[in-house]
């Protein structure tokens, strides 16, 4: 029983971090159709503006938080904006294929501003494990977990209560009627790359405690992440962040139950089978 | 009020609009008809920069807007519906006709998130005017229901409900009674001749020649993307080369 817990909470905190990279995966995707590779990289680059934040500027955690926060969603505008935009190209294979390119010149910009060496994040309060039913947590799991609740909440919020989030669930849903009611395609995908940014780098920054933080943390992350969208149905929102949980839950039980060496195997070929029954996903449409 | 000169269309080297050149006089309801495959749907796509035009102008209240992407010419007060609806379908209903008007909320669209009061009020302003734009067309108790899962002539009533909520100047309506019965193209037709009455201007692309003979102030017909002729119903029926395009030639030799 103990045991068990102790796997549904580490299951649950990497299923939070997975959750929170699909779902920049998908908010791009739902206002611009296109798999949008940088989002592996603006994991690492939250983990960096945060070392530096708090090492370079002296800040405390929740300013540094804030700023890790709005400095990759600044950064993930800049990307959309001269990386993508001048491409003035509809064609989803062109968009991906630069996302491919921009990812690789954004991995070795951080390699060249941060280094290649391993660093280490200290998590947001100190690590003294809680013990709960027997099973000893982290604080930053509890953190990771509360702060994707609060994310996903905000997203709901603005996607549900506000007219810029009415205009980006239109154009998901039709983007031709949506240009012509009147709603700016550019002004849409900038948001949609700011909100993937800012997802990014809370992923990155809460995470890279956990792990260690280099300048590609965020590849094998992203791939996680990335495989969560597609579990939960690529697009849509509640199955990223089922599909994100399950496939944190899946590790963890198996690396706990079977051995922590198949868990990566164990965590896709489920996922094989799922998109074998379900080749949409668990919710997608 | 619009101006059309010149305007021509190639898709990889095949023509689909020539040369067409004609104008939306304002207040009036100008009926767009021709055959299957002479262009209107086309040109309508030019105008609202759906499609770029190969050449030509086309200038709306003495501005030219054939170069503007789609966003900006509806924000310069064109709006339109589609032939084949383009209703969002994973919206509501009522959410629907809201995106009718965040052009209205305009620049204020990031400031909107911020919840300023006045913003708030705005907001409630913008779902009453929704909701009574919902009433118009008989929507309303469907407004919470995802409009992907109305029926056909609903849908076709969302669309002309969204077009319609932002008073634009100029409404392009793109075949709004195809596929609907008798009673429902009668309260369409009802519906068209009061935005006229309240000063609406429109270009209405249509099969059913009852309904354009009966609203229509001017037509202009398009056969094989010319226009080959402009005029009142009445001069536009008698009209011979208008007659050949539907009905063909009438050769001596037949």
């Amino acid at each position: 029983m103990t045991d068990f817990l102790q796997y549904l909470f580490s299951g649950l905190t990497s299923g939070a971090i997975y959750a929170l990279i699909a779902l920049g995966f998908c908010v791009v995707n739902n206002t611009m159709g296109i798999v949008n590779f940088v989002q592996v990289d603006f994991v690492s680059l939250g983990g960096m503006i945060m070392f530096s934040a708090l090492f370079a500027m002296g800040l405390p955690m929740l300013p540094g938080l804030l700023l890790a926060i709005s400095g990759v969603a600044i950064v993930a505008m800049v990307v959309e904006r001269f990386g993508l935009r001048p491409a003035r190209s509809d064609n989803h294979l062109v968009l991906i294929f630069l996302t491919v390119g921009l990812s690789i010149i954004l991995r070795g910009l951080i390699k060249l501003i941060w280094g290649k060496n391993r660093m280490a994040l200290p998590p947001l309060t100190p690590d003294v494990p809680i013990k709960i039913f027997g099973a000893s947590i982290l604080p930053q799991a509890l953190w990771i977990i509360f702060l994707t609740i609060v994310a996903i909440t905000l997203l709901t919020w603005f996607f549900y209560r506000t007219p810029l989030g009415l205009s980006m669930r239109a154009v998901a849903s039709n983007p031709t009627a949506a240009a012509v009611v009147g709603i700016p395609a550019g002004r849409i995908r900038l948001t949609s790359y700011a909100i993937a940014g800012a997802l990014g780098g809370l992923a990155g920054v809460l995470v890279t405690p956990i792990t260690t933080l280099n300048y590609d943390v965020g590849v094998l992350l992203g791939l996680k992440g990335f495989a969560a969208a597609i579990l939960g149905g690529f697009g849509s929102f509640p199955g990223a962040i089922l599909g994100g949980v399950g496939l944190g839950l899946l590790e963890s039980l198996s690396a706990g139950y079977l051995s922590s060496a198949y868990k990566d195997v164990v965590a896709f070929v489920v996922l094989l089978l799922v998109l074998f029954v379900r080749p949409k996903g668990l919710l997608g449409k | 009020m619009l101006q059309l000169k010149h305007v021509s269309k190639n898709f990889g080297g095949l023509p689909a609009l020539s040369e067409v050149t004609f104008g939306v006089p304002k207040g009036q309801l100008t009926a767009l008809i021709g055959p299957n495959g002479a262009g209107k749907s086309t040109l309508i796509n030019c105008i609202t920069g759906v499609l770029q035009p190969s050449s030509g102008n086309i200038r709306f209240q003495e501005r030219e807007i054939a170069a503007l992407p789609a966003h900006q010419i509806s924000r310069q007060g064109i709006s339109r519906t589609f032939q084949n609806l383009k209703v969002f379908s994973r919206l509501t209903v009522l959410e629907n006709i809201l995106t009718g008007l965040t052009c209205e909320g305009g620049d204020s669209m990031i400031m909107a998130m911020l919840r300023l009061p006045h913003l708030r009020h705005r907001e409630r302003q913008l779902k009453l005017r929704a909701m009574e734009a919902l009433d118009r067309f008989g929507l309303t108790d469907k407004a919470n229901w995802p409009a992907g899962i109305l029926a056909y002539g609903d849908k076709k009533r969302v669309e002309l409900a969204r077009a319609t909520v932002s008073r634009p100047q100029l409404i392009l309506l793109d075949e709004p009674v195809a596929g609907l019965n008798a009673e429902e193209t009668a309260t369409v037709g009802e519906q068209l001749r009061l935005l006229r009455s309240s000063g609406h201007t429109m270009l209405l692309v249509e099969h059913d020649m009852a309904l354009v003979m009966d609203i229509a102030d001017q037509v202009v017909v398009l056969d094989s993307g010319k226009c080959i002729a402009t005029g009142t119903p009445g001069e536009v029926r008698q009209n011979p080369l208008v007659l050949e395009a539907y009905l063909g030639r009438m050769d001596a030799t037949a």
